[in-house]
C-alpha cells in the first residue's frame, strides 16, 4: 500500500527562541532549522512499514517555503521515494495545511497518512485530526504502536491516564507520539542517492485550495521571566525556606 | 452568545479539568451549556448540572459515544454547533483528539490550549514550548477552543442548577472502535490537579530509585512527574512526563530531582509557583528557573528532606 508522510520544516529543538522587538513573531532569521522531531518518528515509521513488506510506497509531502526541499531531501535520504513540497511563502494555519493535504491525498489516494502529533513551534496538535476530518477517514492520534492488518489498522495510543487501542478502517490516518519509534539517521551514500530522487513541486492554487484563516495573530511577547532563585546550602535550610518563606509545605 | 463545554469524563464522574473550561467559558461571559457525551453517563449528567455558572447540560447517551471516539463524537459537536458562538474542550488527550475534528467540519480555524481570555474573540496562548505567548484573534462564527486547565482556576463543582435534556442524536461513523485499554494505577493525587508535584529525571538512574521520590511524594500529598529522559529510559510510565509534549502543571510547589532542565521539560512546569531544584550539577539550566536550588547528590537529600518535612 501506498503510505503518505507529512513532514515540517521548523526551527531546530535545541533552539532558545527570541521574540521580535516589534512583536509581530519570533526571530527566525539565521537560526537553525531542522525537521520537525514529530515528523521525523513519522518517516521512520513508514520506513518501518517498507522493510515489513506492508508498504510499497512512501511519498513525503510538506508544505511551506522553498527552503523545505531541504526536509524533504532528508525524507528521501532516509527512505522515502518521492516528494512532493507545495510551496508557499505564507505562514500558514492548521486548517489550511490540512486543506493542501487533503487536495495531496485525493490525488495519491494513499491508504495510510502519517503525520507528527504536534510541531514543536506553533505547538498546535490539529493538523492530523483535521486532515481526518477534511478527508473523512478514522484517526489514530499520539501513536505508540502502528499494526496494519488485512483493510485495517491497530493502533495503541498514549492517553492521560495511560495507553488505548483502537481499530481504524483503512484508509487512516495516523498521528506519531515520542515513543513510536526511534528515527535513524541518514547515511553519506543514502543522502547522494536522495538527490536524485523525485521532488515535484506545486502551489495552493494549482491545488485549488484557499489558504484564508479565520484566525489573526495580534501580538506576540516573551513570557513573564521568573525572578532570580537563590541556592540554599543543606537541606534544613531548604526545609526551612519552604515552610516559612514560601509557605508552600 | 452562548459557550458550549464539552466535559471530559471519565469512570462516571466529572474531570477537575472541565471545572477549569468551564472557568474559561465564565471569562468569555454569556450563558454556558455543557456537553456530556459517553455512554451510561446520567449520574455524570447531574454532577455537571450542578457545576457553578452552568444553566444547561446536554446528555447524549448512546454505545456509539463509548470511549469518546473522534469519529463519531466530533459530528455529533459539529451538530449542536450552530447554535452556539464558542465551543471549548480541555486540552487534555480527549480534548485534542476529538476538538480539530470539530473545527475542520465547521471550516473554522482552532485555537489550541489558551491560558488566558482577552475578550470575546481574543484569546492568549503559548507557542514554541512556551519560550512565547502569541495573542490570537478569532474572526470565526463558531470559536473553537481547547483551554490548557493551569491557565484558569477551577469553578466550584457545587452550587449550580443547570437543566438537563437529553439529546438524542446517534452518530456512528463505523470507522473505528475501541480495542483494548490499559490505564496506570496511582493512589497519588493526579498529575495535573497536585498541589505539590515531585519529578525525577534522567538523574534517578533506574525505575526503582523512583521508591525514594513515591515516599516523598506520599509524606507531602504530591504527585509524581518524570522528565523525558526518564520516561525514555523506562524507569516510569509515560503518562508520567511533564513537558511539551507531556502534561502541563502549575503545582504550588514543583520539586526537580535528577532533572537538568531542558526546554521541552521547563514548557511543561515553569508556571509552577515555587521550583526546588535538587541537582548535583550546579550548571543545570533546572537553577535558572528554580527559587530554592540545593546542588546535592538526590541520594542524601531526597531522605534526609523526608525526614525533614
Amino acid at each position: 500500500m501506498k503510505v503518505l508522510v507529512a513532514v515540517k520544516r521548523v526551527v531546530d529543538y535545541n533552539v532558545k527562541v527570541r521574540v521580535k522587538a516589534d512583536n509581530s513573531g519570533v526571530d527566525l532569521a539565521n537560526v537553525k532549522m531542522s525537521m520537525n522531531p514529530f515528523c521525523e518518528i513519522a518517516v521512520e515509521e513508514a520506513v518501518r512499514l517498507k522493510e515489513k513488506g506492508v508498504a510499497t510506497e512512501i511519498v513525503v509531502v510538506s508544505i511551506g517555503p522553498t527552503t523545505a526541499q531541504e526536509q524533504l531531501r532528508t525524507a528521501l535520504a532516509l527512505g522515502a521515494d518521492r516528494a512532493i513540497l507545495v510551496e508557499s511563502a505564507d505562514e500558514l494555519t492548521s486548517l489550511a495545511v490540512a486543506k493542501l493535504l487533503k487536495a495531496v491525498v485525493d490525488k495519491e489516494q494513499p491508504q495510510l497518512v502519517i503525520l507528527g502529533k504536534q510541531a514543536i513551534d506553533s505547538d498546535n496538535n490539529q493538523t492530523g485530526q483535521m486532515l481526518a476530518a477534511l478527508s473523512g477517514y478514522a484517526q489514530g492520534t499520539f501513536a505508540s504502536k502502528v499494526e496494519v492488518s488485512g483493510d485495517s489498522v491497530n493502533v495503541t495510543r498514549e492517553i492521560d491516564a495511560g495507553a488505548q487501542t483502537v481499530s481504524l478502517k483503512l484508509p487512516a490516518i495516523v498521528t506519531t507520539d515520542l515513543r513510536l519509534n526511534e528515527p535513524r539517521y541518514a547515511s553519506l551514500p543514502n543522502i547522494m542517492k536522495a538527490k536524485k530522487k523525485p521532488l515535484e513541486v506545486l502551489t495552493p492554487d494549482a491545488l485549488g485550495v484557499s489558504t484564508a484563516s479565520t484566525n489573526k495573530t495580534v501580538k506576540v511577547e516573551a513570557p513573564a521571566a521568573r525572578s532570580a532563585g537563590i541556592k540554599v546550602k543543606s537541606v534544613a535550610e531548604l526545609v526551612d525556606k519552604l515552610k516559612n518563606e514560601a509557605k508552600v509545605i | 452568545m452562548t459557550t458550549l463545554v464539552i466535559a471530559e469524563h471519565e469512570n462516571g464522574a466529572i474531570a477537575p479539568a472541565t471545572l477549569n473550561t468551564v472557568a474559561a467559558a465564565a471569562k468569555i461571559g454569556g450563558d454556558i451549556h455543557v456537553l456530556v457525551a459517553g455512554q451510561n453517563v446520567a449520574a455524570v449528567g447531574e454532577a455537571a448540572a450542578k457545576i457553578a455558572g452552568v444553566s444547561k447540560v446536554l446528555v447524549a447517551d448512546h454505545a456509539a459515544y463509548e470511549h469518546q471516539l473522534p469519529e463519531n463524537v466530533a459530528p455529533l459537536v459539529v451538530e449542536l454547533a450552530s447554535a452556539y458562538s464558542h465551543v471549548l474542550a480541555a486540552a487534555t488527550s480527549n480534548g485534542k483528539n476529538i476538538l480539530p475534528r470539530v473545527a475542520a467540519h465547521l471550516d473554522v480555524d482552532q485555537i489550541s490550549e489558551i491560558i488566558s481570555v482577552e475578550s470575546a474573540d481574543t484569546f492568549k496562548r503559548p507557542i514554541y514550548a512556551g519560550n512565547a505567548i502569541s495573542t490570537v484573534q478569532s474572526s470565526a462564527a463558531v470559536k473553537v477552543i481547547t483551554v490548557r486547565a493551569t491557565g484558569f482556576d477551577a469553578v466550584a463543582a457545587e452550587g449550580g442548577s443547570a437543566s438537563i435534556e437529553a439529546v438524542s442524536a446517534a452518530h456512528d461513523a463505523g470507522k473505528s472502535s475501541f480495542v483494548s485499554e490499559e490505564l496506570a494505577k496511582s493512589d497519588r493525587p493526579e498529575l495535573t490537579a497536585a498541589k505539590i508535584v515531585v519529578s525525577g529525571g534522567r538523574g534517578m538512574q533506574n525505575g526503582d530509585n523512583f521508591k525514594h521520590l513515591y515516599t516523598l511524594a506520599d509524606k507531602l500529598g504530591a504527585a509524581v512527574g518524570a522528565s523525558r529522559a526518564a520516561v525514555d529510559a523506562g524507569f516510569v510510565p509515560n503518562d508520567m512526563q511533564v513537558g511539551q509534549t507531556g502534561k502541563i502543571v502549575a503545582p504550588q510547589l514543583y520539586i526537580a530531582v535528577g532533572i537538568s532542565g531542558a526546554i521541552q521539560h521547563l514548557a511543561g512546569m515553569k508556571d509552577s509557583k515555587v521550583i526546588v531544584a535538587i541537582n548535583k550539577d550546579e550548571e543545570a539550566p533546572i537553577f535558572q528557573v528554580a527559587d530554592y536550588g540545593l546542588v546535592a547528590d538526590l541520594f542524601e537529600a531526597i531522605p534526609e528532606l523526608e525526614k525533614l518535612v
